[in-house]
Order: C-alpha cells, then structure tokens, then sequence
C-alpha cells in the first residue's frame, strides 16, 4: 500500500534553514510539512554543542541544540507539520504541483503532493577520498564533522593521538573538543595559505591550547597497517609539497575538515540547474530554482558560516514560496548578477525591483576592501569591508528605490578591491 | 581434529571459485582464509574486467583460461545473481604505431576465437562509444569484454560453496604443515588446527610462502602494484564501453571503466612493490592516471574523484599462471602466479584445478541434493514503488534508509551481517553502504551501531576490515573513570 499526503508546502530538511523556512509558512498560515530523515529536527546543529550560535537571530548566545530548540518551537507553535525519520527519495515536478516520494520504516512508502516545494537538505563534507590524498586506507580517518556526532552525541572517542586536516570551522572546533577530552591534538595542516575558518575559532580552539597551525602544507601519506599510525606533511613550494622538508607525525587519528559539499542529488534529478561556484542551485530573486515552484535555501544552496544568515535567508525564502502558491510571485525579468572581481560567488543569481539582501564570499585576504556594486560603469552600491577573508561571508543590502531605477538590460556586477590601511 | 577432504588456503576468487566447483561433488571441503572476509586480498581491489580474451596468445595457460572463463559468465551470473554486465571493450589508438599494435591483437584475437572482435576505423570508434577522444585514430572492440563487481561476485562464489557443505574458516592464517599418514596437518596462527587429504594453495600475493611452509617449490611471488580512481556516478565521463590503451609489455594500460555500480573507474598504474603489503596510493600516481585516462576520455575529472584505492598483481617470473600438482611434495596443488587475467578466468581456472585433482585421483561423485542457484539479493534502491511497500510489509527495516548516497536500507545491512559480513568493509563491499560520494560520513555511526546491536560487539570492537583496524577507541564515559580521558 502506498500513502498520500497533501500539504501546501513541503520543507525538505530540519535542519536550521528548513526549520526557518518552515515555521515562517506556517506563521502566514499556508500548510506546512517539514520533512527530515533523522529521529529529530535540528540537522546538523544537532552536533554542535558549542557556543555561538543565535547571536544576531535571537541576540544571545547559544548552543546548536539551543538554536534547533528555539527554532523547532517557532513552527511548531506557527502550526508547522513534522514528519520525521523519513527520507526523500526522488522530486517529481508535475504540472502543477511536485510529488515527493518519502520511504521510511514507518510507514513504508509515502507520496507528498505539494503546491512548492522547499530544498533545505544540507550539506555533507568533503572527504579524503574525494581530495584524493595519498597513502593507506586504514580505520582511524573521519571528516571531523562525523568524529563531532561520534563523540557529542554517542560519546565514543574516534583515537587518542589526532592530526586535523583542514582548517574549516569543524575542525577547529574539534581540535577543542579533542582536547577537552585530553586527546592529544599534534597539528592543523592547511595547504592554502591562509586558515579557512573564523578567526575566533583559531583563536579559540588552537591558540588556547598551543595547537600548532600549518598553513601552506600538504599532506603526502596516510599511512598504517590496521589504523593510522602516522601522518607525513611537506610544506608546498610553489603549489608542489617539498618533499626534501617532508615531516612524520606520529598518530592514530585523521580528522578531515576540507569543506562541505551541497546535497543536490534530489533536485539535479528533477532538473534544476546547479551553479558550479556554490554547487547548489542557481536562485533567482525569488529564492527559486530554475524549477518552477523548486525554492532553495540554507547550506544546500550555499555553505553559510553563520546559522543566523541560515535562518535569515530562510525566511525570505519562505515568504516567496508563500507568495507562489498564491500566485503572487513577481514574474517577468530580473537582472541577473555576477560575481567579477575577488568574490567566489553571489547569491541570489538575479535581483527583482525590490530591496535584496545580497550574499557573497570573498576569496581574498586582506584588513579592508571596498566592495562596489556596478552597472557597467554606473556605480549603484559602495561600502567598506573590513577583515575580508574566504571563510566570513559578505553581504550587502540594495534598497528597492535603487534597483527599480535601472534601465531594461541591466546586469549588477560586484568587486571587491583590497585598499592599504596605514599602521 | 577435523579431517577434510581438500582444504583450500585463499578465499579470493581463485579459492572461493574452486570451492564453488568442488562442494558439487561427496567431498569435504574446508577453505582457509587469513582475512576477516572472503575476498579481501587482491580479489577485491583490481579493475573488476572480464577480458576479452585478445591480449594473450594460447600457448599461455592464462590465455587459454582466460577465454573460457569469459564465455562462463551469463550461466554464472544466472545462478549467483552478482552484478555483471557484458557492456564490451575498446582498445583506442592514437598513432600509426598504436595502430599496429592493436591490429595485431586483432589478430591474435581472431586466433583465440573472440566472438565478434572487430578491427575499427576512427570514425566507427567514434561511433561506438561517444565519450571516446576524437584524436582516436582507430582501434579494436570486441562485444565479449565486460565488466563484473569482483567481491559480490566472490561472495556469491562462497555463498554457493557454503550452502552446498563447503566450510569458510576465515581469520585462519595457515603458519605450519606437516605431513602425516598421507594427510597434510594444517596449524593457524591462533593453534586452530585441522587435517586434509589434499591442499590448493590459493593463497595469491603470499602463495610463494604458503609452499615454502609445505616445503614446495620454492619461487618468488612478485607484487605489482596498480592503482584505481573512482569517479561519482554523476561523472560525465562514464563510457558505455571498457575503453583501453594500447597495451605495454607488463601491463594492459590506464583504462577507463564504467563499473556495473554506475561509477566511473579510472587506472590501474603498474608498478613493480617489495612489499606485499604496500595498498597506498600516491599523487604521483594519480597524475600520472589522470593524464592518461583524460587523453581517451577528455570528460575524466579530477573534481568528480570520490575515492581511491590499490592491489597488488601476484606475478611470478614467466609472467603466467602456475597451476599444477607440486612436484616437491604430494597432495598440494599449486595455484599461483594469479594475476591479470585472474578474475576472469577464475571459473576456467576452477574447473582446471578440478580436473587437475581428478587426475591425481580424487573420487569425484555429484552430490544428490545439489544446490545450483541461489536466491537473488534484493537491494531497495532496484524496486519500483509497489515493490518497495510490499518489501515493507515483510520488514519494516527495508524503506529505512542508511546509506543515502547509494541508497541502502537498513534490511539489506542486516541481511549482509547475517550472511558472516560482520566488518565495515566486509557490509560495504556487500551492500555498497558507505561507496558512495560521502564515503560512510553520514552512514557509518548508523552502521557500526547495526553491527553492534546484531552481532552483540560493542562499539568498539568493531573493525574496518579485521585484526586491530578498530574504528573507535572505547566510550568516554568509561574511559574517563579509568582516567584515560577526560569527559
Ligand atoms: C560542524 C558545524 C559547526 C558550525 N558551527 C557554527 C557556529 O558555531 N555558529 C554558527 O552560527 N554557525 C555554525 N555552523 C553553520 C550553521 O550551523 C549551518 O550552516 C546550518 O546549521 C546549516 O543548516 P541547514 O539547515 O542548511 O543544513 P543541515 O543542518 O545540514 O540540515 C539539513 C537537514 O536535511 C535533512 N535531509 C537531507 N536530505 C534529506 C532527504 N533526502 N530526506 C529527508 N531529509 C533530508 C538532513 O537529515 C538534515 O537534518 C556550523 C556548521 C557546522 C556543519
Ligand atoms: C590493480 C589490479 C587490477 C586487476 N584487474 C583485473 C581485471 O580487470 N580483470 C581480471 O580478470 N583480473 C584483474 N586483476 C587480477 C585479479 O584481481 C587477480 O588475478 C585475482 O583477484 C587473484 O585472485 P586470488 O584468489 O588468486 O588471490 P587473492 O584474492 O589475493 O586471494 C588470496 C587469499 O589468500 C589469503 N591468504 C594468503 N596467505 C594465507 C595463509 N597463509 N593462510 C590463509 N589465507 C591466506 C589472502 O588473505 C587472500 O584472501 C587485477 C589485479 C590488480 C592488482
């Protein structure tokens, strides 16, 4: 027997995002399922016990759990349907409305038909086999994100002795948490020059406990009989390891934290457009993909650093899916963006007439920058940035009176120009 | 003691194969393995290719074997259920001298009877296979080429051999063997110890030293290593043919396959190791694979790379397979030297053993009650809709998903446990749980705790792939009142 299910708009995902945009549906009254194929709502905050999160949402500080918590009450409470332990297997865009198809061990096999569909799936890390690093496949490697739910939420230690490669946020604040755990934490290797997390989490999870930083170092072997039992580094010369400096490092653990990768498998099967920058979906001014009533947001659509960005981004995206089932989304053209100079990418694709966020990651280092927002030579938008890295997203917010005002065939293009700063 | 008939040290497809032949007959059959799982020497890290049966001339034993194990696959395929595919291969040439060569494997081919091989202009390469470079001048194709998933196809082999009697000793490291009233006395290095009339030495990389502990031949299995990168099943470069190079003298080039699991595979490099043991890949290797495999395939990416691995070819000097009654010592019979064509051959290459031992006498009688098939392995990410909910009726557990990537539900980790596969890898290579594109970073705490709940382990006993590749060093909670840690 197969089941069916009708709701308004389904929520793919529980996480931060998902948990947003869902309670945001449901607060304009719309029916609202939010699915997720995990026991409980929260994604991966789940895992994240640590501080610092909500600090800009709710203005104070708490824990992932906390965050999840709060949000999971805000939908509940807006009248938002849970439908837990149940994976999406496939999108089917029909006519004039998706069809889900849901398997779980409750139920068996489930069809949602909705009105729009929200794609809030996450992400999953990026691992040593996808980076292609060499040496032995043995027990003892993780990304650090898997190590975190291992030890914080079924409490198994993953080794004793651990290198982390990496510098993501995630492995950074492993590198704490192991060594809370009086797990001996040898080093960080980065092989850009530069670390790839938030400059409190280096602070805070390596200086504080004499956690040596290898910035511009690659890692040539993994190597082990059963389990790691060691770790060779070189320090890169020109983008090749030097392998006349190559170092071993004693250990019995191999924590990965080399990015997150969007999930995009479910709506690349249904059609939607991927952009290769972000390797989400391409959104347009209305957080939709290039399907019709297919609306995405969180880190499936971007890797944030920030939950509230998650949660902000969330609820604007809900509000448009919203206003599509209620046929008043705002058709016709949308000047489309780009992403020219020293920014990896800009999110939404393609701006309507109206006020928009904008959210862009930078791929320079440096103390200050202008960031300018142009339509070819017409300056529309300017504002400095200071502390510009890879790892903090930027946004930047262009009024409705601003955009309205281009001519037909305009385009918005955003650079970001270091400027020197006197010390 | 416990006296059998034939003991067969190796589980590979060599081992596992013959056991497969030999369990039709009234004989008792023990099958001697070292690892954790069947299957998990070389027979589980090589190209997973049933060849063509073009690349050795028929004076060689591989190449005869070689040949007749291909045509065996469809029956086999039909009884076992393990995912085969008779998808072809090409051999692409990209200069006149390429050509030549290829023309004379065309010619050998034709020599050795392959069934429809083919000698073809660069627009008729073009033409079969789509994804080829357009710099290919012309080549070879020949339809019997196919591709197979070596370990799903060697446990289907000790599947069949089990249900019809044959005994799997696996974490059975044979160390000594002593002759004794015409029996050979078998001890494992844990003191297990049982008697067997005759011996098939199996025991690929390590054969050399399993017939030096019989006092055998003595002769040196020498390791060379070749390397594999696989792609994501989205990779654009997925060929609808094995797409080879023109082959060397020690091996048969950088090929470019699409594995029966939808995945793209690329390599293997050919390198001469010391050590047997030596499973590491390089990056010096990887681009060297790239290189090559982007040459004939420009769609081949780096950026699609989901992971990587390595096996060794247990080659010996001569460069063929050995497989014969020992001359030294009675009652052993050789099987080494096993390296490429190896799996292909492997059902030829049993029947070869069984008739090698019939020669020396073994009373061969069929069994009354013969198992010939056995159930297909239902897997849910193969079942329509309908499917799915009545698979659901009969356990809950098959629509809850645990591998997201390849779509693995929780019945069919169960049933991989229940059939002996108790390690990570041994569920991984069972199911493909874990193969995919996150590589069990989402899947593997749900199935190490599986594996926990229905073998009655704890956590942390469980391995990767046995002896001390221990995933996970205990419960802090526990460790901290003995004061290893801190919780
Ligand atoms: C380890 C880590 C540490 C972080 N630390 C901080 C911090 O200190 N402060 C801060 O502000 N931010 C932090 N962040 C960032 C922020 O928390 C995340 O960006 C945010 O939680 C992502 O939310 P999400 O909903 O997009 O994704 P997720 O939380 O990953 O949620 C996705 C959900 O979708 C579900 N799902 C996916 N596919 C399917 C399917 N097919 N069917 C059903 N369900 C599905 C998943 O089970 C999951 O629950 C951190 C992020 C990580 C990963
Ligand atoms: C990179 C690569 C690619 C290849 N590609 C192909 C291909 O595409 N097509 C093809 O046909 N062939 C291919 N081959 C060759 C093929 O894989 C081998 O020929 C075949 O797997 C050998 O099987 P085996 O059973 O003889 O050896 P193995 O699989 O190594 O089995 C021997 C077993 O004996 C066990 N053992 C060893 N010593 C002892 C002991 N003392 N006691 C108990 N047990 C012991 C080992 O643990 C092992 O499990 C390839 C090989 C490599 C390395």
């Amino acid at each position: 027997m197969i089941n069916h299910k009708e709701t308004d708009i389904a929520v793919i995902g529980a996480g931060a995002a998902g948990l947003s945009a869902g309670a945001a549906c449901a607060s304009e009254g719309v029916r609202t399922l939010i699915i997720d194929r995990e026991p409980l709502p929260g994604g991966v905050l789940l895992q994240c016990i640590h501080n610092g999160f909500g600090l800009h949402y709710f203005k104070e500080e708490l824990t992932g759990p906390e965050f999840a918590g709060r949000m999971e009450e805000k939908a509940r409470q807006a009248g938002a349907e849970f439908l837990m332990d149940h994976t999406v297997m496939e999108i089917r865009n029909q006519e004039d409305k998706k069809e889900l198809v849901l398997y779980s061990a409750e139920d068996g096999v489930t069809l949602v038909h909705a009105k729009a569909v929200i794609f809030a799936a996450g992400c999953r890390e990026r691992n040593r086999g996808n980076l292609g690093i060499p040496g032995d496949r043995v027990a003892g490697i993780f990304t650090a994100g898997l190590a975190q739910r291992l030890l914080n939420m079924d409490g198994f230690l993953p080794g004793k002795k651990a290198v982390i490669v990496g510098s993501g946020d995630i492995g950074l604040i492993m590198a704490r948490r192991l060594s809370w755990c009086g797990i001996k934490v040898e080093t960080v290797v980065e092989i850009l020059p530069h670390p790839s997390g938030l400059s409190r989490n280096i602070a805070q999870c390596l200086d504080d406990f004499n956690i040596p930083l290898r910035l511009a170092t690659a890692v040539t072997k993994i190597g082990g009989s059963d389990r790691v039992e060691y770790v060779r580094i070189a320090p890169l010369v020109n983008g090749e390891p030097d392998l006349s400096r190559e170092e071993t490092i004693e250990c019995d653990t191999v924590l990965f934290s080399v990015g997150l990768i969007p999930e995009t498998e479910l709506i690349r099967n249904c059609g939607v457009t991927i952009n290769p920058v972000t390797n989400g979906a391409v959104a347009d001014g209305n957080m939709m993909t290039s399907v019709p009533g297919i609306f995405s947001c969180g880190n499936v659509l971007h890797v944030h650093d920030l939950v509230d960005f998650v949660a902000e981004e969330s609820e604007l995206c809900a509000k448009k899916a919203v206003q599509y089932i209620k046929g008043r989304i705002k058709g016709g053209s949308q000047i489309p963006t780009e992403a020219v100079k020293n920014l990896g990418y800009v999110i939404p694709n393609s701006a309507l007439c109206e006020t928009t966020r904008f959210y862009m990651r930078p791929r320079i280092l440096c103390p200050k920058a202008v960031l300018t927002v142009r339509n070819g030579e017409e300056i529309i938008y300017q504002k400095n940035v200071l502390h510009v890295k890879p790892a903090e997203m930027i946004t930047a917010e262009l009024s409705g009176e601003k955009l309205q005002n281009l001519p037909e065939d305009a385009k918005l293009s955003f650079e970001l120009e270091p400027v020197e700063v006197k010390s | 003691m416990e006296e059998y008939d034939i003991a067969i040290i190796g589980s590979g497809v060599t081992g596992s194969a013959t056991a497969c032949v030999l369990s039709r007959y009234d004989l008792r059959i023990a099958v001697l393995e070292k690892a954790a799982d069947v299957g998990f020497g070389v027979s589980k890290a090589n190209s997973g290719i049933v060849h063509g049966g073009f690349h050795y001339p028929l004076t060689t034993l591989k190449g005869r074997l070689e040949i007749q194990g291909n045509l065996m696959f469809e029956k086999l395929q039909y009884d076992l259920d393990f995912p085969f595919r008779r998808c072809g291969i090409l051999v692409a040439a990209f200069t006149e001298e390429e050509l030549a060569i290829v023309h004379k494997l065309y010619l050998r081919g034709v020599e050795n009877r392959v069934p429809g091989i083919e000698f073809c202009s660069r627009e008729r390469m073009l033409a079969l296979e789509e994804k080829l470079s357009s710099d290919v001048m012309g080549g070879l194709y020949a339809p019997n080429g196919g591709v197979v998933e070596p370990y799903r196809y060697v446990f289907s082999l000790s599947e069949l051999a089990k249900a019809n009697g044959a005994e799997f000793f696996t974490r059975y490291e044979v160390v000594k063997a002593v002759r004794n009233q015409e029996l050979w006395e078998l001890t494992a290095v844990d003191g297990r110890q049982l008697r067997a009339k005759w011996v098939v030495n199996a025991a690929g990389l390590f054969a050399d030293q399993v017939s030096e502990i019989f006092g055998a031949e003595k002769f040196r299995i020498v390791p060379r290593k070749g390397e594999e990168y696989l792609l994501d099943r989205n990779s654009k470069a997925y060929p609808s043919k094995v797409i080879f190079p023109v082959p060397t003298a020690h091996s048969k080039g950088v090929l470019v396959i699409p594995t029966v699991g939808g995945t793209t595979m690329v390599g293997p490099t050919a390198e001469i190791t010391e050590d047997k043991k030596d499973a590491a890949t390089t990056a010096a290797n990887m681009k060297a694979i790239f290189a090559m495999a982007k040459n004939m395939v420009p769609a081949v990416s780096e950026r699609d790379l989901i992971t990587s691995f390595s096996g060794s070819r247990p080659s010996m000097a001569g460069e063929d397979f050995m497989i014969a009654p020992s001359e030294v010592v009675p009652g052993l019979i050789q099987a080494a030297g096993i390296q490429s064509p190896g799996l292909t051959a492997s059902p030829a290459v049993a029947e070869y053993i069984r008739d090698l031992l019939k020669e020396q006498g073994v009373r061969m009688t069929e069994k009354k009650h013969l198992v010939t098939s056995l159930p297909q392995v239902r897997m849910i990410r193969e079942a329509s809709l309908e499917e799915a909910a009545a698979l659901h009726q009969e356990n809950p557990s098959w629509t809850r998903i645990i591998c997201r990537c390849e779509k693995i539900s929780e019945a069919e980790i169960v049933n991989a446990i229940r059939r002996g596969h108790t390690t990570v890898d041994g569920i991984k290579f069972y199911t493909r749980a874990g193969m995919g594109r996150c590589q069990g970073g989402f899947c593997s705490y749900k199935i190490l705790k599986i594996i926990a709940r229905e073998t009655g382990m704890s956590m942390e006993e469980i391995t990767k792939r046995g002896r001390s590749g221990n995933l996970l060093f205990g419960k802090i909670t526990e460790l901290a009142e003995k004061d290893e840690v801190k919780s």
